[in-house]
């Protein structure tokens, strides 16, 4: 006679599993990547493999040798990697790269137990960790040659050169109008950042697909975004040569890479639709403070740290709906 | 014009209606069957055949014990050969009836043509009592007494017949089948029970993707008034009685609440056309349609069925159990329970069964949560399933409690859509049964 399984129901998995969602993402990262190799060649490769190769090797020997148990998705590593490499300056030496993805997944993820207990997102801890480690080798910005030939970007990010022309009075219009740095122009690949900060539009494009593959839901991009365009209207009507305004903020610095790949990672990030709103506007608020008043240029990845630690309570006090009362 | 459906969650899970359009056929007799006496929820049945008696179809072979109990027919003429304990589907040893099949004769009145009978005569005492003799109960699966859901606390009023015809669950065709050809049937069980009801409109609620029955039914209502048909959403769980009624009238049940709260009665369209059968015929519930399906099957089929057929004999008729088939479920894929033992019989709620095969049915070993949230999205009833596993795995019955666990209808949303295969709902259900226990304890101190 047959053997038959006996199961409780439902009788199918799903799927789509951890490792569709990972890839998914990383293949909307793929425009992004592609348009930063383009742009800043073999030292834009060089980072993301030493990244990458960093991010695997530690998750792997802490997974093997210290907690005795399977990697539960190597997918998920590879994503930090890659979006650690692309918060790096092009030009930054493979040490920074080497460091970095060392502080991303021994520090803050697998101090806390590894895949889905961190409370950091494990690439912004990185970039954070080497930004205030190497302040200098982290906001050098001269671009190395590209693929395409194209001597693009040297000297400074529109957003430090923004904070730098203010500090010496000049009005924010002026400073934007002289140095070419209008945030249109991020929109096609033109303005200089981080590796990952290269193309709004590529960006965007990542956006679209994982929106249509259902990874992710709008609701923290949106919130993120919609938060910075209100509060950078109000400073920039309020006083438009000491602020700047909303296209050039939307666009420039690590705001969309941040709202759309880094703040929507599902572990660090809340569950409810209440509780992605309440840190969608944490993050906006946060990211306008800094770039306006702190001392750092760019805001993004602080105001990400900082709404990361209020998701536990954010998903304990934001309850979904239930069906009745 | 926009598609009704429930507000909150659900799933959309491949719809492999591999035998919708196979026509129902009748199954052959059976040579032996055994009945079970508990094929409705509540008390079993008591058996009032003994070992040697001769029975005929319709024959009352079980009386209800107590108020939530029913009664139970022979399904075929023949000898009773054994009135003993045996394993039904899920392997609990529960008391059948054994008939050797002698012939096919009716007991007395039993209409057996297929004539569409139309005038409904009776009052609504008369009508219900029938009901109640015809042993009819929930035929979408969770098989409650038919009698008692139409005769709701005098406090409370019904306005509306629900007739639950969403079929949500993928694979299964039986009700579809049905609804395309028996629609005036189906009307008229409906029409019956309303008239029990004392309710001047029905609704009858089908699923988009079943066009056909949709159409069917609008003709075999045209000639009445107070019956609507509505084209609803595919979504699973719609068939749900909670997420039925949200989608039809946008009403709630309240949590711990009764459909009837809401002033609706919902019932399956399988009941409604066994409640035109006893009443207009004098037949009782003695067979259903039933879905035979699965991708290992070379033809899925729609069978017309004898409650108390042996799963064997009916897998042997679509050709054997497969080869590659490791899993044979009794309902649909999503809350349908796996069969233990082929040696059980087909029940009132039986209305699939469903071979899977080893790559279909594959529990892959848990992955860590990932806090991606789609099971609380997925979640119709607006439960944090992520949270009650957790609780759960730690025995944590206040916070389980607090968390509202037995507002869970166990459609499995959930774990169907956990991309860690995490079995969230094996852990929820068993909590929910802790949880429930404790309730219980505290409400009789």
């Amino acid at each position: 006679m047959a053997t038959l399984t006996v199961s409780p129901a439902p009788h199918f998995q799903s799927p789509v599993t951890t490792r569709h969602l990972m890839n998914d993402v990383l293949i909307a990262l793929s425009p992004a990547v592609l348009v930063s190799l383009l742009f800043y060649g073999w030292n834009a490769l060089m980072l993301l493999a030493v990244s990458v190769a960093t991010c695997l090797l530690c998750e792997f020997l802490i997974e093997r040798y210290l907690r005795h148990r399977e990697v539960p998705s190597y997918s998920a590593t590879i994503l930090t990697g890659v979006l650690l490499a692309l918060n790096l300056p092009p030009a930054a030496s493979w040490w920074i790269a080497f460091i970095g993805g060392i502080a991303a997944i021994a520090i803050a993820k697998m101090c806390f137990g590894g895949l889905g207990q961190n409370i950091f997102n494990p690439a912004i801890f990185g970039r954070v960790f080497l930004l205030v480690s190497f302040p200098v080798a982290m906001t050098t910005w001269a671009a190395p040659a590209g693929w395409l030939g194209v001597d693009a970007f040297s000297g400074a990010t529109p957003l430090a050169a923004v904070s730098e022309g203010l500090r010496q009075g000049i009005p924010a219009s002026q400073i934007i109008a002289e140095g070419g740095l209008s945030g249109w122009k991020a929109l096609f690949a033109m303005a200089g950042g981080s590796v990952g900060e290269i193309s709004a539009l590529a960006l965007i494009a990542g956006f679209v697909y994982l929106l249509v593959r259902r990874v992710i839901r709008p609701t923290i991009p949106l919130t993120i975004l919609g938060t910075v365009a209100l509060l950078t209207t109000i400073f920039w009507l309020i006083n438009p040569d000491k602020f700047t305004g909303p296209v050039f903020n939307l666009l420039s610095g690590g705001l969309l890479l941040g709202a759309i790949f880094m703040a929507t990672d599902y572990v660090t990030s809340p569950m409810t639709t209440v509780g992605m709103i309440i840190y969608g506007v944490i993050i906006g608020v946060m990211t306008v403070l800094i770039r306006y008043f702190g001392a750092y240029p760019e805001g993004v990845s602080f105001a990400i740290l900082i709404a990361n630690m209020t998701v536990p309570l954010l998903n304990k006090y934001c309850k979904p709906k239930r069906f009745a009362a | 014009m926009k598609l009704k459906t429930f507000k909150m969650g659900g799933v959309h899970p491949a719809e492999n209606k591999l035998s919708r359009d196979v026509a129902i056929e009748t199954f052959p007799l059976p040579k032996k069957v055994a009945i079970s006496m508990a094929q409705h929820l509540g008390a079993p049945a008591t058996p009032v055949v003994q070992k040697g008696d001769t029975v005929k179809v319709g024959q009352v072979i079980g009386a209800p014990t107590g108020f939530v109990s029913g009664f139970v027919h022979s399904s075929v003429s023949g000898t009773v050969t054994a009135v003993e304990p045996r394993a039904d589907i899920a392997g609990n040893m529960v008391m059948h009836v054994c008939i050797d099949v002698e012939g096919d004769e009716y007991a007395e009145g039993i209409n057996t043509t297929d004539r569409v009978e139309r005038d409904i005569k009776g009052t609504a005492e008369q009508l219900l009592e029938k009901i109640k003799a015809a042993g009819i109960v929930g035929m979408g699966g969770a098989t409650f007494p038919t009698h008692i859901k139409l005769c709701p606390p005098k406090d409370k009023k019904a306005e509306y017949l629900i007739i639950n015809g969403a079929e949500c669950e993928p694979y299964v065709t039986a009700d579809d089948r049905l609804m395309r050809e028996h629609p005036h049937e189906v009307v008229l069980g409906a029409r019956i029970m309303a008239k029990v009801l004392g309710v001047e409109s029905i609704v009858i609620a089908v699923e988009e993707n079943k066009p056909e029955a949709y159409d069917a039914l609008c003709d075999a209502s045209l000639r009445y008034v107070g019956i609507e048909v509505i084209q609803m959403k595919k979504k699973y769980p719609q068939g749900g009685e909670k997420q039925l009624i949200d989608a039809v009238t946008g009403r709630r049940v309240p949590s711990g609440g009764l459909p009837i709260d809401t002033g609706c009665v919902v019932q399956n369209v399988a009941t409604s056309y066994a409640v035109y059968q006893a009443v207009q015929k004098n037949r009782p519930l003695t067979e259903r349609i039933m879905t035979v399906t699965g991708q290992c099957l070379e033809q899925p089929r729609n069978f017309r069925v004898r409650i108390g057929t042996p799963i064997s004999e009916i897998l042997a008729a679509v050709g054997g159990l497969p080869e590659d088939a490791v899993k044979v479920v009794s309902g649909g894929p999503m809350m349908g329970k796996a069969v233990a033992n082929l040696e059980a019989t087909t029940q009132k709620g039986s209305s699939c069964l469903l071979l899977l095969t080893a790559a279909q049915t594959a529990r892959t070993p848990e992955s860590v949560c990932i806090s991606c949230g789609k099971c609380s999205q997925a979640c119709p009833m607006g439960l944090e399933p992520w949270r009650l596993n957790r609780l759960g795995r730690a025995g944590n019955t206040d916070a389980l409690e607090e968390n509202k666990i037995y507002d869970c209808i166990e459609c499995g949303c959930c774990q169907s859509t956990c991309p860690a295969h995490i079995p969230l709902l094996d852990i929820v259900r068993s909590s929910k049964a802790d949880v429930m226990k404790i309730i219980r304890a505290r409400a009789q101190k």
